[in-house]
Formats: structure tokens, sequence, C-alpha cells
């Protein structure tokens, strides 16, 4: 170290006097090894892994760092809240210009006030069935109107207002206001959602609030708000505080929503998705319509053709052909039942000529016949001087009878 | 759905957007007349251009619960 010139004061840079205060802390026994009790207030884990908190008693705070070494080796979980003895040495960031505990080592000194507090509400809420999930209503999937309770003027109600703006602008908005922390702030919760209960027809009501310690948080862990949250003839999403942060209103609500801006992305469908559930819709429409159509058009293409088959000039052609075939069936029929009939009768003549008596006549034989015109066929018809006509192939003649006798005596002819 | 309808422009989107998917159900579903089908599509292309406009020209209304309503419910 220079000695202060005798004319102008030495001045030292920034960083210099930050790396001096470094190496004289760093140097002291005590401070590279120590205890420091206290209460976890602020806390964050961000993606690095690093774990960053403030220690605080009723007077002070300290900040701390756990490195991700150390803290994947930590036994006991850090939560806001908890009453811890941290073990590390105190450091200088010099870009922060901040000293600070680097934390390699904790232990429990028993769980802070609040935090045993919380724990027997919560205890004694969840043995009355006020987090029971059968309580969990369905939320609506297209929202007429939102309920909002939360701080007017805090950041929270920005971030939902910005998710509602770009996802579904077409939700109404009804605004009750509340401090989110604070004396009041419990009653003024509850009276915010009685109010939207009992005044506003919204369909869903969010509650919510930006991150912030586990007492800035306290209000929604207060007794009545979640009897409020439970109670709630609407359906509740709370979004309070960040991921790490569970409220017993979390535990009340019908869905919990790890901030602010997330509860809003819950309540709302997204519009960009709806186009498309649109366009799809749109689709499904012009697609029906069409197919409805291009039956229609069937149909009537068939009955087109039924039509031209009923016509009359249809059916006139067609009976023009039919009668055309009728005549030529009737031709060839008439013609062949002639034909028929024609053999027919040849076969008959020539059978009936077979049969002919006097057929037999030309091979000799005569037939007799008497004066009544009986033919003769026994001696017993015949008597004597009986005139009998006999009839032979070419004529007829007369004859007596001379005499008559049985076969062995043949009758004597003239 | 059939019976005298709405005008679109008094429904909200969700009404809208039921009516429409419910005029394409019908349209998949049901033999209609050709009238009834020009019907249904006129009515299902009116009920997608007001909830396309809806998306599109929606602006965020906000109101807040008024402090008399509140202290209404305050001192119950």
């Amino acid at each position: 170290m220079q000695q202060p010139s005798l004319f102008v004061p030495q001045s030292l840079s920034v960083s210099d006097i930050n790396r001096y205060l470094r190496e004289v802390i760093e140097s002291d026994e005590i401070l590279s090894d120590v205890w420091v009790q206290g209460e976890i207030a602020t806390l964050a884990r961000p993606a690095s892994g690093h774990i960053y908190f403030t220690l605080k008693d009723a007077t002070s705070t300290l900040k701390c760092v756990v490195w991700k070494s150390a803290a994947m080796r930590m036994q006991i979980p850090l939560q806001s809240g908890a009453q811890i003895e941290a073990h590390g040495a105190i450091g200088i960031y010099e870009q922060g210009g901040q000293y600070q505990l680097y934390v390699d080592a904790v232990r429990m000194t028993g769980e802070g006030a609040l935090y045993q507090e919380y724990l027997r509400l919560k205890a004694k809420l969840e043995s009355e069935g006020v987090f029971d999930p059968a309580r969990k209503r369905a939320l609506p999937k297209i929202p007429k109107a939102l309920g909002i309770v939360t701080s007017s003027s805090g950041a929270a109600l920005q971030d939902i207002l910005n998710v509602l703006r770009r996802r579904f602008p077409l939700v109404e908005v009804v605004l009750a206001h509340c401090s989110v922390q604070g004396e009041s702030a419990p009653a003024e919760i509850v009276s915010a959602i009685k109010g939207l209960n009992a005044q506003a027809a919204v369909d869903v009501i969010l509650v919510a609030r930006g991150g912030g310690s586990m007492e800035d948080l306290w209000a929604f862990n207060d007794e009545n708000v979640v009897r409020a949250i439970a109670a709630s003839a609407i359906p509740v999403i709370t979004g309070i505080g960040h991921e790490i942060d569970f409220t017993l209103s979390d535990f009340a609500a019908d869905l919990r929503a790890p901030t602010p801006t997330a509860a809003a992305e819950l309540a709302v469908p997204d519009r960009e998705e709806l186009r498309g559930i649109m366009q799809g819709v749109i689709n499904q429409l012009i697609y029906s319509a069409q197919a409805a159509f291009q039956e229609t058009r069937v149909g009537l293409t068939q009955a087109q053709h039924r039509i031209e088959k009923a016509s009359p000039v249809y059916r006139i052609r067609n009976d023009r052909q039919r009668l055309d075939d009728l005549g030529a069936r009737l031709e060839t029929g008439v013609t062949n039942a002639f034909r028929y009939r024609r053999s027919e009768q040849e076969g008959m003549g020539k059978r009936l000529a077979a049969l002919s008596p006097f057929a037999v006549l030309q091979r000799g034989y005569a037939i007799i016949t008497n004066a009544a015109g009986g033919v003769v066929a026994s001696v017993t018809q015949v008597s004597r001087d009986e005139m009998l006509d006999v009839k032979v192939s070419d004529g007829e003649f007369l004859v007596r009878v001379v005499s008559a006798s049985g076969s062995e005596n043949e009758g004597e002819k003239k | 759905m059939s019976e005298t309808p709405k005008p679109v422009s008094e429904m909200t989107y969700e009404q809208a957007f039921n009516e429409l998917e419910s005029i394409v159900a019908a349209l998949e579903s049901e033999q209609k007349t050709l009238e009834e089908t020009m019907r249904l599509f006129e009515r299902g292309q009116v009920l997608a251009h007001f909830c396309g406009a809806l998306l599109d020209n929606a602006e965020l209304k906000i109101r807040e619960l008024t402090d008399s309503r509140l202290s209404g419910s305050k001192t119950e």
C-alpha cells in the first residue's frame, strides 16, 4: 500500500478497494470458518444450480451463496422461513461490491415461527378436508368473464393482462383490487373474493401476487383467505409468488399455477390455437357440405336414368322392338304349326288307308250284307232263299242262299 | 339449434363455436335435404367468420368491482 502523497491524496480505483477488502476479509481467521444463525428470507434457485438466499434476524440481513457443488451435498431442503445455521466463509463479491457468506454446510436450528404456523394451519385445514382433491372443480374451457383478485398497482396484474391480451382478449376482466401484503391484506382478499362471487358474473377467479419473501406472501396463508377460496362458488386459480412458493391458498384453489403469468395462461385458451381449431372446423364444414352436394348429384344422375327409362319415347321404342320380336315369333310359330299338322295328317292318311276294309277286298275277300244292311259273319244269320249282297273289290252282286250249314258244310252259293 | 337461431352478432365466442361444431356434426351424420344443407352451410360460414372476427378484433375489456359493492360485501 502506498503512502498518501504530500500534495494530492492518492485515489484508488473501485476494483482496487474491493480487491483489498477481499484480501483483508479472506485472511481473517474468524471470518473464514464461521457458523451464522438466522432465518432464510429470500431464496432463489436459478438454472445454474447455485442457491442464493438471505439470512436475517430481527434487525439485520446477510447475503448467502451456496455453490452448486455444495448445494448438491445439502442434507436439508432450503426453504424460505426456515431457521438455519449456515457454515462457511465470508467473502467479497468484487463485481457487486458485496460481502456475503459462501455457505458449504447448513443445519436446522428449529423451524421458523412462520413456517411452524404454516404447518400447523396446513395440518388443521387438511384434516377438515379443505384441500380435498374431490372438491376441485373443472375450469371453463372458454371463460366469458374473469375475476382478478390482486393489487391494481402490482406487476402481477400487468403480467396477467398482457397474457390475456395476447391469448384471449375476448374475455371480460373484472378487477377486484385488494392489498396483497400487510395487516389489512387478508381481510381485503377475502372481501374481493366474496365481492366477485356476489356481484360479478365471472366464470373463474384468479388470485394472484408477484414473487416475494415468505412474509410477503403470508396473507395467502391466512386461514380466512384459504377458507374464502375453498368456499368460492366460482372456481379459483391461484398464481402466487414463484414456482417454489406453495401457500395454503394454492392448496385450497381449484388449480394452482406457479406464477401470475402462468395462472392467466391456464385461465384462458390461446387464440392462435382457437384459430387452428376454427380452420379445422371450417374445412370440415366445407368438406361435409361438398359431400352432401356430391351425394345429391349422384342421386340426381340416377334419377335421370330412371326417368329416361320411364319416358314414353323409351317405352315406344321398347314396345316397337317387342312388337317386332313378337311378330317374328308368331310367324315362325305359325309356319311350324302348319308344317307339323301337315306331316301328322299325311301319317294319319297312310295309317287310315292301311286299316280300310276295302283294302282287304283286293286280296279276294268279300263283304256280305243282308237286306237290312247288316254284315253277315255267321251261318246262323242266314236262311234258305234269302237274298244277300256280296261286295268285292270292284263292285257287288246279289246271291241267294241255297243252303246253310255248320263250318264243315260250306254254304252253297249260286 | 334448429329452432329459431339466435342472431350471430349477439352470441359469445363459445356459443357461436358450439353451434358451428353442431352444424358440422349434423352435416356429417344426417341425410338432409339440399335446401337444409345449403342453409346449414351458409349459417356455418357466418358463424365461422364471426368467430374469426372476434378473435382478430377483440380488445380486452376491464372493469373494476366498485368499492361500494365491495364495502357492501365487507359488512357480511
